[in-house]
């Protein structure tokens, strides 16, 4: 017995049926593309968010204020003013803790020539854009001495510098915020949306202490809407977060048992759970489009039980001839697993042109790995070889005198 | 050998001795029968001989040349083909039997459909191991003896009747096989067709001596061999040599 001859032979028998084998392969196709193409939907879904969250800055913490209440009605976090700049500073002399940045909030009505924006505007320290891994388009950021000095200086998030300026560069340019002039020393790079779907690009970012003096206000001097803390590495965000509770605690002198009058949010972990999120999408996305794999490997296996019914003659006459049953069902297993490999083949083909379809129709961001494709293809094999034994199994078992009495 | 073999003892091709069939059937109440088809043959077919066996539809030739063939095992008894009884050897080794030392032709032909004359000729040498391109070199050549090398490239269907059976012949031959079956050969042909078959089998036997047995229940194809044997309800009731043979004369 010879491989080759026998490749020959399931090749010429495919070949025979053409309009049989096509539409079983069709079978094979819609599978492997599906596969191929949800997969490629749900790695775009899990790149996408690795993005946001490398664009969110690498481990941090969000600090907010506590809730208060009053009366029995309890106000959300952030609805007193116990967190202050001092606390944020306090917190970035912590071993475990690299920067901080303190972050006080508002609207404000922003004009230049005779456009007019409004937006949030918020005013933090110059390691906020360290912290939260801002990159600059043009200009700088704001320095230390404009911090101390409260000086008028802001920074533009890239869709507020748009729409105030169009195509004009605005670095050296004086803008008005709520009616005092400041000068525009920075422009940054666009970051997209948030994990949560947020804007993050239109936006306006001026010193902590201009703000508070001359913007927003506040009742409370020092306080501040939420902080930014960047741990130093990974590993310690655990550490790093039982340390800023112990200090905070200790510096709003919480007596043991009280609860706290801030919360300490880990970014990290809201990621990781965004990531499972995305993960487990995939997984229930490649799931669905492997039913319709199974439902092509039964096409198969329908298709090859009546071919061998049907080839029942042909089967006794070549083993009258000389076949044993391993050539037998070598045979009938080769066509079985050639109608998938080509078909898985196609599916491949088509699969990665439907995504990239999507990703131009839907504007979704769609990643199409070797990995995926090597996966699609060796599970459509599979199908190919485990739906396809049966028939073979039952051509080879023929009895020849039976097969060759067969009408 | 034979050297130290006395040189009147020619060794069968073909022995068989208390060989007997039945096939198990059920009944309509679901219960098992057993329906005997061959009663104790005993047979020995040698070396180049030409056996014509004989009998009614029924009386069990068929199911004797299928044991022949290889194609199916004797219930009891045994069956030594080339001093090897078949009737212990495993499926492979059937296979291996019917590709090497046996010959088919049947009475519907029985090639593959929609495959060449030319690759027709050649499956076998595709199950015996052999490369496509030596195997049908080998199959044109098998193609010529039988005067078909002009349709090597056609389709059985675009050949008449005797051309397919010249086909088939080409294929039996194709291995060099010790011994040729033929089941009612000339049972789809017309009287001149038959009588063409009949000649080149009867040549194939006497210029190169190949064993051939053959199934038929007409006396004027039963005439071509040199043996008769006759069946009767899985007995064999008549094995004489054939004086009148066509050969002969």
């Amino acid at each position: 017995m010879n491989l080759f001859s026998i490749i020959g032979e399931a090749l010429r028998a495919l070949r025979q049926n053409r309009l049989r084998t096509g539409l079983t392969m069709l079978g094979m196709i819609i599978g492997v593309a599906a596969v191929v193409l949800m997969l490629s939907i749900g790695q775009g879904a899990q790149t996408k968010i690795n993005q946001s969250i490398a664009a969110m800055g690498s481990h941090l913490f969000i600090v907010v204020p506590g809730a208060t209440s009053s009366g029995g009605f309890s106000f959300g976090s952030g609805t007193i003013k116990t967190l202050t700049i001092n606390d944020a500073h306090a917190i970035a002399e912590l071993p475990s803790i690299g920067a901080t940045a303190p972050v006080i909030t508002g609207t404000a009505q922003l004009n230049y020539a005779a456009k007019n924006w409004s937006t949030i505007i918020t005013g933090t320290t110059p390691d906020y854009f360290a912290v939260g891994s801002w990159k600059m388009e043009s200009g700088a950021t704001f320095s230390e001495s404009d911090l101390r000095s409260a000086a008028r200086v802001v920074v533009l998030g890239s869709i507020t510098a748009k729409n105030l300026f169009n195509d004009e560069d605005p670095v050296g340019k004086t803008i008005r915020i709520t009616n005092r002039p400041f000068l525009v020393v920075g422009v940054l790079m666009a970051k997209g949306q948030s994990l949560t779907g947020r804007d993050q690009d239109d936006n306006v970012f001026i010193p902590i202490t201009t703000s508070e003096r001359q913007i927003t206000g506040s009742q409370f001097p020092g306080s501040i809407r939420y902080m930014l803390a960047q741990g130093n590495s990974a590993d310690d965000m655990d550490i790093a977060e039982i340390e800023m509770v112990q200090l905070l605690r200790q510096r709003h002198r919480i007596s043991a048992g009280k609860e706290n009058d801030f919360t300490v949010r880990n970014l990290t972990a809201i990621a990781d759970v965004a990531t499972s999120a995305a993960k487990v999408m995939s997984m229930v996305l490649g799931a669905i489009a492997s039913v319709s794999l199974l439902v092509g490997g039964i096409g198969i296996m329908n298709i090859m039980l009546v071919s061998v019914t049907e080839r029942t003659r042909e089967i006794g006459i070549r083993m009258a001839i000389g076949a044993n049953q391993r050539a037998i069902l070598t045979q009938f297993l080769l066509e079985a697993m050639m109608i998938c490999s080509m078909g898985g083949l196609i599916g491949v083909v088509l699969g990665i042109g439907g995504a990239w379809l999507v990703s131009q129709v839907a504007d979704m961001l769609i990643v199409v790995t070797l990995g995926m494709i090597g996966l699609a293809f060796l599970f459509a094999s599979a199908v190919g070889i485990f739906f396809g034994f049966y028939p073979a199994k039952k051509a080879a078992s023929l009895k020849p005198v039976d097969a060759l009495r067969y009408e | 050998m034979p050297s130290i073999q006395p040189h009147h003892v020619i060794n069968p091709l073909i022995k068989i001795e208390n060989l007997c069939k039945s096939y198990s059937l059920e009944d309509a109440n679901g219960r098992t029968i057993m329906n005997q088809v061959l009663f104790n043959i005993n047979l020995t077919i040698n070396q180049g001989e030409f056996v014509a066996i004989m009998g009614q539809s029924g009386s069990g030739k068929s199911t004797l040349m299928n044991i022949l063939g290889c194609l199916d095992t004797p219930t009891s008894g045994s069956y030594w083909l080339s001093e090897k009884n078949a009737a212990a050897l495993s499926g492979d080794e059937l296979a291996r039997i019917r590709n090497r030392s046996i010959g088919f032709v049947f009475q519907g032909f029985n090639l593959l459909k929609r495959m060449t004359a030319l690759d027709n000729v050649a499956a076998p040498l595709l199950y015996a191991g052999v490369n496509r391109s030596n195997s049908r070199r080998q199959a044109l050549e098998f193609l010529r003896r039988t005067g078909l090398e002009n349709f090597a490239l056609h389709q059985p269907n675009q050949l008449s009747g005797g051309q397919q059976q010249r086909v088939a012949i080409s294929r039996a031959l194709i291995n060099q096989p010790a011994l040729i079956l033929a089941d009612e050969p000339t049972g789809n042909l017309d009287s001149q067709t038959s009588r063409e078959i009949m000649s080149l089998f009867a040549q194939l036997n006497r210029d190169q001596g190949i064993t051939i047995v053959l199934v038929t229940h007409e006396d004027t194809i039963a005439a071509y061999a040199k043996r008769l044997i006759r069946l009767k309800d899985g007995h064999v009731i008549y094995d004489k040599n054939n004086d009148r043979s066509l050969r002969t004369q």
